[in-house]
C-alpha cells in the first residue's frame, strides 16, 4: 500500500487498466446499444414516414382541404389553420394564467400554510395527469356553460388545463434560479414586492420561463386526445375562423387518414407528419435559441 | 496588519487620548490600528437613531437573540462582533425589517426608529427600508447597467429628482467608484470587480438618500485593498449617514467603528438551543482595550492570539 507521499509522486498515467476491464467495456456496448436502438428507431421511423410522405409533400398538402371522395388531393389546410388557432387560444389562456400563478406561488405565498402546501403537491399531480383527463373535464365544462364541445375555444381550454401545470412549475424553476440576493438587494432599496417581481424577477426569468413554455405549447400542439374526445371535426372543408368555428388539428387530422383504408390517404397522413414535425423541430428550436442566447450564469 | 490597509486616520494613534493609554497598559492591548472612535469626540451616550429595547428575534419556535438592547447613535459607526451564529446578522436584517421576509421569523420587545415603535402596526416596512438601507455581504448588483444601478432606487421609489444624471454621478463620487466608472455607465454592472461591484450597492443605496446604512460583512468577499478602500469609504459616510456593520473582522471593528457590540451565542437552559446575546456594548476603544466582560475579553484576544 502506497502512502500519501508515494501516491502524490505517481505519473498521472492509468495503472490499473483503467476503462479496459471487461466489466467496463461490456458496460460500455450495454449503453452504446441502447443509445443506437433508440435512435435507430426514431431514425427508421423518420425515414419511411418520409419516403411515405415524399409524392405528397407538395402545395397542395398545405392548400387543399381533406376529400372523402378523393384522397389523392386531401390536403391539411384545415388542420394546419385549426392547430394555429387552438395553440393561439391555449397560449393566450395558458401563459398569463401559468406565470401568473407561479409568481404567486413563487413569489408570495408562504410555504408554511398548509393551503399552499397543497397546492404545491397537487401541482406536481396535475402535471402527471392524462390528457383525455383533461378532455373530459373540458366537455363536462362545456356541457354546463352551453357551450359546443367541437368548437376551438372548447379545445384550447383543454390544452391549456393540460399545459397549466408545466407551465407553472417551469415558470417557478425560472422565478427560483434568480437569486434571493437580487431581490433583496431590490426591497432594501425601498421597492415594493410587486415593483421586485415587474423589474427584477420577471424580467431575469424570462427566458427560462420563454423555453417552459414554448416546450409546453409544442407539446399541445401534438396532443390528439383530449381534441378526440371533445369531437374534434375530421372533414372540415372551410377555413376556421373563430374561437366558436369547428375545427380540426394536424394530430386529430393524422389519426383519422391513418385510419383509412386508402393508400393515398396513408401518403398524405405521412406527410402531414412531417409537417407538423417540422413545426414541432421550428418551436423546439426557437425554445434552444431562447435559452441559449438569454441563458444568464450568476 | 497589512499595512495597505493602514489608512491616513492611523497617524493619531500615537496621540489617542491620555485617558485610554492608561487602560492600554493595563490590558494586553492587541495591536490594531486606531479605532475610528479615538481621534473623535464621543458622548458617553449616543444620540440614539435606532433603539433595541429587549429584544428577541425567533425563527419560527427557534430563538435566534435573546434580550438584546442597545442603541445605535446618529453619525456613529456601530459594529457588531461575534462569534459565528450569535445571531449579528439576524440582529441587523431586524432593523430594517429584511426579516419579514424570512417566514417565520417574529420579533418581540421594541426596536424603535427615531422613538417610533418599528414594528408597530401601521408602519410600512417598504417606507423603513428606504430609510434604512442595507448592503449585503455578497456584492449583489442587478443585471442591469452600472447607471440603472444606481437609477433604480429613486426610480422605484418615485423620488423626485431634477437630473438623473446628476444624482448618479453624485452617487457613485460618494461611494469613491466615479473616477474608475465614468466612461462605462452604460455597461453592464457585472463587468465590474468584486470590491467595485461592493462600491456600487454602497452608491445604489446611497443614490436613495437613506438616514441608516446597513453592512453585513461587506468586506468580507473582498481583498485587502478593496477592502481598505470600502473602510475609508465609511469614514467619509459618517458625516451624512448612520453606519451600522457586522464584520468577523476584528481589526475592521477596531478601525472603523465608534461604537462595538459584541454579541455571543450562549446554550439556552432546558433545551440545547443556542440562542445569541448581547455581552457588552461600548466604545469601541473601551472594548478592545479594556473589555468589562471576561467573554468580550477572551473572544478579543482569542482572536489576536
Ligand atoms: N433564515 C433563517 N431561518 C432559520 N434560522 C436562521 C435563519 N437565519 C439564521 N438562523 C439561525 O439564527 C442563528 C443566528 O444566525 P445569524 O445568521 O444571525 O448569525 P451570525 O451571527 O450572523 O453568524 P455569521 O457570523 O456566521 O454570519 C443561527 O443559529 C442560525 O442558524
Ligand atoms: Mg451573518
Amino acid at each position: 500500500m502506497a502512502t500519501i507521499g508515494q501516491l502524490a509522486t505517481r505519473p498521472l498515467k492509468a495503472e490499473r487498466n483503467g476503462d479496459k476491464s471487461p466489466a467496463s467495456i461490456l458496460f460500455l456496448v450495454a449503453l452504446w446499444v441502447a443509445l443506437s436502438f433508440a435512435v435507430l428507431t426514431l431514425v427508421v421511423l423518420l425515414v419511411t414516414s418520409f419516403m411515405d410522405a415524399l409524392p405528397r409533400l407538395d402545395g397542395e398538402l398545405f392548400t387543399n382541404y381533406s376529400s372523402q371522395v378523393s384522397p389523392e388531393t386531401a390536403g391539411a389546410r384545415a388542420a394546419i389553420i385549426g392547430s394555429l388557432w387552438v395553440i393561439v387560444a391555449t397560449a393566450v389562456m395558458a401563459i398569463p394564467l401559468g406565470i401568473a400563478a407561479a409568481i404567486y406561488l413563487e413569489e408570495f405565498a408562504n410555504p408554511l400554510r398548509w393551503y399552499n402546501r397543497m397546492i404545491e403537491v397537487n401541482l406536481q399531480n396535475l402535471a402527471a395527469v392524462p390528457a383525455i383527463v383533461y378532455g373530459m373535464l373540458t366537455a363536462g365544462l362545456a356541457l354546463t356553460i352551453g357551450l359546443r364541445r367541437g368548437v376551438v375555444l372548447a379545445g384550447a381550454i383543454a390544452l391549456a388545463l393540460l399545459i397549466l401545470p408545466v407551465i407553472i412549475i417551469t415558470t417557478r424553476e425560472a422565478l427560483r434560479s434568480v437569486p434571493a440576493e437580487i431581490r433583496q438587494g431590490s426591497l432594501a432599496l425601498g421597492a415594493t414586492p410587486l415593483q421586485t417581481v415587474w423589474r427584477q424577477t420577471l424580467p431575469s426569468a424570462i427566458p427560462g420561463i420563454a423555453t417552459g413554455t414554448i416546450l409546453a405549447l409544442s407539446r399541445a400542439l401534438g396532443e390528439a386526445a383530449p381534441l378526440l374526445l371533445l369531437g374534434g371535426l375530421v372533414f372540415i372543408r372551410y377555413d376556421p375562423n373563430g374561437l366558436f368555428s369547428g375545427f380540426t388539428t394536424l394530430p386529430i387530422q393524422i389519426f383519422n387518414w391513418a385510419g383509412q383504408p386508402q393508400v393515398e390517404f396513408q401518403e398524405v397522413a405521412a406527410a402531414a407528419i412531417i409537417a407538423l414535425l417540422g413545426l414541432l423541430l421550428l418551436m423546439n428550436g426557437l425554445a434552444i435559441v431562447i435559452r441559449n442566447r438569454y441563458q444568464r450564469r450568476w | 496588519m497589512i499595512s495597505t490597509t493602514t489608512t491616513a486616520d492611523d497617524a493619531p494613534d500615537a496621540s489617542t487620548s491620555a485617558s485610554d493609554s492608561s487602560s492600554v497598559a493595563a490590558a494586553p492591548r492587541p495591536q490594531v490600528g486606531a479605532s475610528g472612535g479615538t481621534d473623535r469626540y464621543l458622548p458617553e451616550h449616543p444620540t440614539p437613531v435606532i433603539e433595541c429595547e429587549n429584544v428577541d428575534i425567533y425563527y419560527g419556535a427557534f430563538r435566534a437573540v435573546h434580550d438584546v438592547s442597545l442603541v445605535y447613535g446618529r453619525h456613529e459607526i456601530t459594529a457588531m462582533i461575534g462569534p459565528s451564529g450569535c445571531g449579528k446578522s439576524t440582529v441587523l436584517r431586524s432593523l430594517n425589517r429584511m426579516n419579514d421576509l424570512i417566514p417565520g421569523a417574529r420579533v418581540t420587545g421594541k426596536i424603535s426608529y427615531h422613538g417610533q415603535d418599528m414594528y408597530g402596526s401601521g408602519v410600512d416596512p417598504i417606507e423603513v427600508r428606504r430609510r434604512i438601507g442595507m448592503v449585503f455581504q455578497k456584492p449583489n448588483p442587478f443585471p442591469k447597467s452600472i447607471y440603472d444601478n444606481i437609477a433604480y432606487g429613486p426610480r422605484v421609489t418615485g423620488m423626485k429628482v431634477d437630473s438623473m444624471d446628476d444624482l448618479v454621478e453624485e452617487a457613485l463620487r460618494a461611494a469613491a467608484l466615479w473616477d474608475e466608472v465614468k466612461d462605462k455607465l452604460k455597461q453592464s454592472a457585472y463587468g465590474l470587480s468584486g470590491g467595485q461591484q461592493q462600491r456600487l450597492c454602497i452608491a445604489r443605496t446611497i443614490a436613495v438618500r437613506p438616514e441608516v446604512i446597513l453592512m453585513d460583512e461587506p468586506c468580507s468577499a473582498l481583498d485587502p485593498i478593496a477592502t481598505a478602500r470600502i473602510e475609508d469609504l465609511m469614514e467619509d459616510l459618517r458625516k451624512d449617514f448612520t453606519i451600522i456593520i457586522v464584520t468577523h473582522n476584528m481589526q475592521q471593528a477596531a478601525r472603523v467603528a465608534d461604537r462595538t457590540a459584541f454579541f455571543t451565542a450562549q446554550a439556552a437552559e432546558g433545551t440545547g438551543d443556542r440562542t445569541g446575546q448581547l455581552v457588552e456594548f461600548d466604545l469601541t476603544s473601551k472594548i478592545f482595550s479594556n473589555p468589562a466582560d471576561r467573554r468580550t475579553e477572551d473572544y478579543i484576544s482569542g482572536r489576536f492570539g
